[in-house]
């Protein structure tokens, strides 16, 4: 573990992407503390430049402060991109190790279902789902690992159809023991790792999509979220270019660090894949 | 195996796949709270008791679930995608008259990320190390973060609103009618820009990043050791023996990009005001027009498949290598 630590410690654009990204939590956890007043809530002059009437980046259409939606809006996303790659890798996982472990019809079935929820534009049908089923933070969870399981659960099933043609999981089956122990602790544990990086990988996609889909206005109405500020902002950017500007700074940042975490998290635990 | 029945192997497998997506259209109208017929109708303009009961006779809704299937996928299949109660029109009509500037966004967006990125990833992959790969890799990592609609508002800030060089918003100037053919091209052209520099943006960054390592890897292949060898001049070894290898797989994998693209344009039509299938989708979204929106997912779901074939088409040509599958 240790050494898993010292390796990955090595790689700067990890380290910068950790540092980003533990600012980001930071944002998330100091909200409450900082801006404890709803984020919906008027806290000064509408159309108040950044630095304004104490107001560090400036206020919204409604007098609604900025920071304190960027704050609170670190949490959504999070919290949405968490649950959501969560829920994707769920579903991936299971399905990838349906097909690669029993092979036959089950595994034919498997990844032409795969292979046509590839072809589906994925934002379209995220769009149809929060819309249809309305918008809340379960549904646009929903939506989005909808949208993102696929690639996971080829990847799944790749590492578990290689692992499992390995000795020790042979010898597991001669000894006799239920196919769900050897899937469970033979194989999974021996095949997970790559799927656990391209997992936390997703947790940037799915933050962007959440973005996306509550620009379009499908955003949950009880949670101040960053794709809404920017949203709501881009009417007057003419006059109040601060309220697009920084929303959008924030998702960028998050997006970043993720990805360099994901990727060092990649190289460190595939090191002969990275070098290629 | 002959081409004809690898051909019709293809076929069947695209009829399989729009049956699934129908299907998946099909069970979302139910799944959604509230009555079925509603949702057909469009739920939030049509209070209408009358048309209400021609939808449920329509779409034969008191029928067993594999009936209203079958009705629904016989509509689908005569191309009969409802009828928006919003904006009172046949919704396969607006969604035709949206087809065509959403293609040409498409395929401007295509073409612009795929030049770009083969090029400048032959660039930073040439000089692999140097400050400009590492300018040419920052870049590209950021662009790969950065939300969509959020770079298309911030070039219209500096280009449409700081420096006043190009439209922010529309297909065409409101005096384009009297510009003759030409003009009026030219007029389109100069609204295309920004839309199509912001969809190819991100798909930009990711082709730079895969065309860099695969240049990198066939810098060292024996062939192009030979060439040097011959005394050939950096450039025309980049010209006629890489680019063309290194671009394979950057090809392949922008075919599979297309669903994306399509998810990308919604988002960019909607910034830009083009009035194509993406702002269409906005305005469905912000009225509820479901029937709209099922119809726009199942004709954006087709449209991948068609832009699918095409690229494995194109693949084909420039590399002969490559059968159908």
């Amino acid at each position: 573990m240790l050494d898993f630590v010292r390796t990955f410690l090595r790689r700067p654009a990890g380290v910068v992407g950790l540092l980003l990204l533990g600012l980001v939590c930071l944002m998330a956890a100091l909200a409450p503390v900082l801006y404890p007043a709803s984020p919906w809530e008027m806290s000064g002059v509408p159309f108040s430049r950044p630095g304004e009437n104490g107001m560090l980046l400036g206020a919204d259409t409604l007098g609604r402060d900025v920071a304190s939606g960027i704050l609170h809006g670190a949490q959504v996303s999070l919290l949405i991109g968490i649950a959501s790659a969560g829920t994707a890798l769920l579903i991936g996982v299971t399905l990838g190790c349906i097909a690669g472990y029993a092979g036959g019809f089950a595994d034919m079935a498997i990844v032409r279902f795969t292979e046509i929820f590839q072809t589906i534009p994925s934002f379209v049908l995220a769009i149809l789902l929060v819309a249809i089923l309305t918008p809340s933070l379960g549904t646009i969870i929903l939506a989005i690992a909808l949208v993102s399981w696929p690639p996971l659960a080829r990847l799944t099933r790749a590492q578990v159809m290689s692992i499992s043609q390995r000795e020790f999981v042979q010898a597991a089956r001669c000894q006799g023991q239920s196919t769900l122990l050897i899937v469970l602790r033979h194989v999974l544990p021996n095949a997970i790792s790559p799927v656990i990086v391209a997992g936390s990988l997703s947790v940037a996609a799915a933050i962007l999509i959440e973005a996306a889909l509550s620009f379009m206005g499908l955003g949950d109405p009880n949670f101040m979220s960053w794709g809404y500020m920017i949203g709501s902002g881009r009417t007057v950017i003419r006059q109040a270019w601060w309220m697009s500007l920084f929303p959008g700074l924030a998702i960028l940042l998050t997006v970043v660090a993720i990805n360099l975490v994901g990727e060092a998290l990649n190289d460190t635990l595939n090191p002969r894949i990275s070098r290629a | 195996m002959g081409l004809l029945p690898r051909l019709l192997g293809k076929l069947a497998g695209i009829a399989f796949a729009i049956l699934v997506i129908a299907t998946i259209n099909f069970m979302l109208v139910h799944a959604a709270p509230g009555d079925p017929a509603l949702v057909i109708a469009g739920q939030s303009g049509a209070t209408d008791e009358k048309f209400l009961e021609q939808v449920r006779a329509e779409y034969g809704l008191d029928k067993p679930y594999l009936v209203q299937l079958g009705t629904y996928l016989g509509k689908v299949v005569t191309l009969d995608l409802g009828y928006s109660y919003r904006q009172s029109r046949l919704v396969s009509d607006l969604i035709l008259e949206r087809l065509g500037p959403t293609l040409l966004l498409m395929l401007s967006a295509f073409v612009l990320s795929l030049v770009g990125g083969i090029a400048f990833g032959a660039l930073a992959g040439m000089r692999q190390g140097k400050w400009s790969d590492l300018a040419i890799s920052l870049v590209s990592l950021l662009l790969y973060a950065t939300p969509v609609f959020w770079l298309g508002l911030m070039l219209v800030l500096v280009f449409s609103i700081q420096l006043a060089w190009l439209p922010a918003f529309g297909y065409s100037s409101i005096r384009a009618a009297s510009l003759g053919p030409f003009g009026y091209a030219l007029d389109v052209a100069r609204h295309l820009i920004l839309p199509a520099i912001t969809l190819s943006a991100i798909y930009m960054a990711v082709y730079t990043r895969l065309m860099r390592s695969s240049l990198i890897e066939v810098r060292f292949e024996d062939h192009v050791r030979t060439a040097r060898a011959k005394g050939l001049t950096e450039g025309a070894i980049l010209r006629g023996h890489m680019l063309r290898n290194a671009a394979v797989p950057v090809i392949t994998f922008a075919g599979i990009q297309a669903g994306a693209l399509i998810g990308g344009a919604v988002v960019v039509e909607s910034v830009f005001a083009w009035p194509g299938l993406g702002r269409l989708t906005f305005d469905a979204v912000t009225a509820r027009d479901y029937p709209v929106l099922l119809g726009l997912f199942l004709v954006t779901s087709m449209l991948v498949i068609a832009v699918n074939l095409l690229t494995d088409l194109i693949h084909r040509l420039v590399d002969p290598r490559v059968s159908i599958r």
